[in-house]
């Protein structure tokens, strides 16, 4: 039954549209009059938390965000930065939280659907996708049921659509047994001469809808995800939008396609709240009004109301404003490949936006303050105190360190994600020179002989939970690291911010705390944002997420002759630690995940340290010295070891007589900064030496020999040993019957 | 000898196969989207690419074999021009009827994207003739219906008749496919389907190059 739009505007049904009783009196100050039931759903879309960034707005600001290869920040569809040849590279990270945990299959679909499209509407063929998962505890009952789900979701669109997933992170927490994370990275190559924006130009010009056709899905999904859950969450099932990968693949062919021809003014993509948010982007961006004719717009079921044509977010649909000398090149196109092509409004220079609908005008909104005058809050927020470092002696060391190297390698959150990604083509399009297992994924540039771009996406939540600020740095540092790892200059980031309810003045600190360290690691490392996305309202009962600012990071290798990966080093190959010493073992892994302990400070983040060795290990591996590179992160060193021990399929001869601590530091501990490297046993000397001279710390640890990692006096596990372990986790956890009959 | 690539929506290896086709054979393929159902006379082979044709609904392969273009494919094959299938372009060929069984979704309900190790099982095929009799190679595999069936007579008729192509060496099996199989031919010998992806596997930055042969050989590039 179709809604009509004579209905009366209660305090209920304000209410149920998300808005506070004082935003209900902003509208009716800005219009001056009461809304009808279609202007206050386009209201309750605009000015939701998801679409408006009300809470996060002013902190935001405070984010570095330009840079000399910048060439578009945050307010577009994605970020665009300059990567020479003429080339850009094109990306964006992006929540898909709450639809993944209500609907976990066609949830992250459509996760991963919104991002791609963000990539695409820019006029950039997507070349590379990661994702960052984050779920409840393994023996919550829920958790293997969203694992499944997403996994097969992501899989499901993105192996369709035809795009590597090439990294990503995989971690489990109670704290997310009500509200799982997943957030969804793309990126993509354009010509820097023949990018798209959505800045609408030009007056009485055809406004075309291009896709697929409008459906009752996703009606109301912004405003869903701007809400915490509680025991009604079955209920916002309909929310949840059902996705369509080849319909997608299709509309990416088409819209690049179309946009050679010239026939594109602006071109923007129906994400959340679809046909409202689109059509209100282009015009106030482009100082223009918008006159939208519902009765042409395609539409898969009958009888649909105004209110639902505007809030749905059925996927794969875009809002172009069309070159009218080009309309029948345009549509021969898109009947091409299947889709819809309907011209349904055209631009006004009377800023408003005006929505027709079977003869009447059902709103009549004034367009610029629909987006500019949301409200926006300065919300009260609680500095976290700071937790003192963890005396290393309040620890004790473990009676077999090779048992205990073991029992980390083997736990859920330190086990290898192989079962993941092999369910992700990682290899597609055949440019996938590193895919998921190393430090960043990494693909080679189209057309060009020795170019590629790296990817990586890190935070570790519980870090930013101790001390949000060293955590939001920590998350910018390892993201920064892992691309560095490679040979990769970083470039720049996405952020995707995954908070609890900013109502909250301890969650509200947590993300201003997070924001300021994210601001202070990419400007210390040059490292803009230039896109992203925020979560909030991450809660169920009350019970908030971990903090959880995701960084998505890109970076630029000139020559993939010389990379480096996380394997690939030779018998005989000198171990060299670079980096200090280890003392840290606050909030480390192995004490959360085999001692049970999550106490202390994390490890503080030195951005100038984190800088002066990363450009030492960056250029000894351009300088093709580096044999193979890994950093260390969760774990510590001796989880680095063992990954490229297994990774190169060697063992390793080492000694740590030489470095200064208690053993379990050394081998657990997470200080920042650090990588290990092989390198020729006859470079050695010179890089050891080189290192030296750049005042940058390192240590001799050994040789690449045998099939054990051994450490003298500590451990000596075979390789096979430490693999049988790695591997074992996650089938054991995933292909069980239980897992199967919770599809 | 000149190739030629069938274009159809929701195929999207495509781009992989082209550009595979263009460095071995140093030109590019003619390309021939859904609805032509001409294909140049001097085109000596003929390849669908992988990909989710119409989003594999209905069934893999189902809607693109009945396109206008497979009635060219068909026709072309009957009068012996090579043709080649890779993933989703093996599943257009059984379900166009040029191939004989069918692929079931994984035994693992999952797809699965890793390398295989494939074992030459007939290097007396117009396709193989590069490799030599049971030699293993490595090849990519990426998809969710590779799990090669068909009944017992059918089964036994091709392997009577040496059909069978490539097969998965036992330990890498990654779809639970009948007798390992990976790649068959037809009967005459010029039509051939496999899952595995050697378009990926052509070059060093691909870590290796045991798929050039295949297109070598089909291309004419290497002695019989």
């Amino acid at each position: 039954m179709s809604i009509p739009n004579i209905i009366p505007i209660t305090e209920e049904l304000i209410a149920a549209h998300g808005l506070k009783p004082e935003e209900y009196q902003r509208i009716l100050d800005l219009i001056g009059r009461e809304p009808t039931f279609t202007e206050l759903g386009i209201f309750s879309a605009m000015w939701n938390e998801h679409c408006s960034y009300k809470s996060s707005k002013k902190w935001l600001r405070t984010l570095p965000t330009t840079g000399p290869r910048v060439i578009q920040g945050p307010g577009e569809n994605a970020g665009v930065v300059d990567i020479g040849d003429g080339d850009c590279v094109v990306f964006k990270m992006e929540s898909h939280n709450h639809p993944s945990y209500i609907e976990p299959y066609q949830g992250a679909a459509t996760g991963v659907g919104g991002i791609l499209r963000d990539v695409f509407t820019m006029g950039a063929r997507p070349i590379a996708a990661m994702n960052a998962l984050r779920f409840g505890a393994p023996d919550h009952p829920k958790t293997r049921h969203l694992v499944s789900g997403v996994v097969a979701g992501v899989g499901g669109y993105g192996n369709s659509f035809g795009v590597p997933t090439v990294g990503g992170e995989v971690e489990f927490d109670p704290r997310y047994n009500g509200n799982c994370l997943v957030n969804a990275f793309a990126a993509g190559i354009a010509k820097t001469d023949a990018i798209f924006l959505s800045e609408a130009k030009g007056v009485g010009l055809p406004v075309v809808y291009l896709g697929a056709k409008t459906g009752r899905d996703g009606v109301g999904g912004a405003t869903m995800a701007s809400a915490e859950f509680d025991e009604s969450i079955e209920e916002k099932r309909p929310t949840v939008q059902v996705g369509d990968p080849f319909t997608e693949k299709c509309l990416l062919e088409a819209c690049l396609e179309l946009m050679q021809t010239g026939a594109v003014i602006a071109i923007q993509d129906m994400g959340a709240a679809g046909l409202t948010c689109s059509a209100v982007e282009m015009g106030a961006k482009g100082d223009l009004g918008i006159e939208l004719d519902l009765d042409h717009v395609p539409v898969r079921e009958i009888n649909m109301s105004a209110y639902e044509m505007m809030l749905s977010e059925s996927q794969e649909r875009m809002l172009m404003v069309l070159e009218p000398s080009k309309e029948e090149v345009a549509k021969a196109i898109f009947v091409k490949w299947g889709l819809d092509f309907a011209i349904v409004g055209k631009t006004t220079d009377d800023l408003r936006f005006r929505i027709l609908h079977q003869g009447e005008e059902v709103a009549n909104l004034p367009i610029k303050e629909l987006g500019d005058e949301a409200p926006e809050y300065d919300r009260e927020w609680r500095e976290i105190g700071s937790l003192s470092p963890l005396d290393t002696a309040d620890v004790e060391e473990p009676e077999d360190y090779g048992q205990a190297l073991l029992d980390l390698l083997g736990s859920p959150n330190n086990a290898s994600r192989r079962w993941v990604w092999e369910q992700y083509d990682t290899l597609i399009q055949g440019n996938s020179l590193q895919i998921p297992g190393g430090d960043a994924g990494v693909v080679r540039v189209e057309g060009h002989q020795t170019k590629a771009l790296a990817f990586s996406s890190d935070v570790t939540p519980r870090y930013v939970e101790a001390n949000p600020y060293e955590g939001g740095k920590q998350a910018v540092a390892e993201c920064w690291r892992n691309l560095t790892a490679t040979g990769a200059e970083p470039l720049a980031s996405t952020d995707n911010l995954n908070f609890g309810n900013p109502e909250r003045p301890e969650i509200m600190g947590q993300l201003v705390m997070a924001i300021q360290g994210i601001g202070e690691a990419c400007t210390a490392l040059d490292f803009p944002i230039v896109s992203g996305n925020v979560s909030l309202y991450n809660e169920t009962n009350g019970e908030a997420i971990l903090p959880t600012p995701t960084i998505g990071g890109v970076g630029l290798i000139d020559d993939w002759n010389h990379m480096a990966r996380i394997g690939g080093a030779r018998n005989g190959d000198a171990v060299i630690l670079i980096g200090g010493d280890c003392s840290h073992l606050g909030q480390s892994a192995w004490m959360r995940d085999c001692l049970g302990r999550a106490e202390g400070a994390p490890p503080p983040v030195d951005l100038m340290e984190e800088r002066r060795n990363g450009d030492f290990v960056r250029s000894a591996i351009r300088n093709g010295q580096v044999t193979s590179c890994h950093d260390i992160s969760s774990g510590g060193l001796a989880t680095t070891l063992a990954e490229m021990a297994m990774a190169s399929d060697l063992g390793m001869q080492l000694g740590l007589s030489a470095c200064h601590g208690p053993a379990h530091a050394l081998l657990f501990g997470e200080d920042q900064a650090r990588y290990v490297v092989t390198v020729p046993g006859d470079l050695a000397g010179y890089v050891m030496a080189s290192a030296e001279g750049a005042g940058v710390p390192f240590r001799h640890l050994g040789a690449m020999s045998g099939d054990s990692l051994r450490i003298e006096g500590l451990m000596s596990v075979p390789v096979s040993a430490l693999r049988a372990t790695h591997e074992s986790w996650f089938p054991a956890f995933m292909d069980v019957p239980e897992a199967l009959a919770a599809e | 000898m000149k190739a030629a690539v069938i274009l159809l929506p929701g195929l999207n290896r495509d781009r992989d196969m082209i550009a595979a086709l263009t460095k071995i054979s140093g030109q590019a393929p003619q390309t021939v989207w859904q609805t032509e159902t001409s294909i140049d006379d001097d085109v000596d082979l003929i390849v669908i690419p992988g990909g989710f044709s119409y989003g594999d609904y209905l069934r893999c392969g189902a809607i693109a074999a009945r396109m206008p273009v497979m009635q060219t494919v068909r026709e072309k094959a009957e009068k012996g021009t090579r043709v080649i299938g890779v993933c989703n372009g093996f599943q257009i060929l059984l379900e166009a009827g040029l191939l004989p069984g069918a692929l079931m979704r994984n035994a693992s309900l999952k797809f699965v994207c890793r390398e295989v190790r494939l074992e030459v099982a007939n290097a007396n095929t117009v396709f193989t003739q590069g490799y030599s009799q049971g030699q293993v190679i490595r090849c990519p595999v990426a998809h969710h219906d590779g799990n090669y069936f068909t009944d017992a007579d059918t089964l036994a008729e091709i392997e009577a008749n040496n059909q069978v192509a490539f097969r998965y060496t036992a330990d890498t099996n990654p779809n639970g496919s009948l007798n390992n199989i990976a790649g068959i031919v037809n009967k005459a010998g010029n039509v051939l389907g496999m899952m595995p992806h050697p378009e990926n596997l052509i070059e060093p930055a691909h870590g290796g190059s045991d798929g050039r042969a295949l297109f070598e050989s089909a291309l004419g590039l290497v002695e019989a």
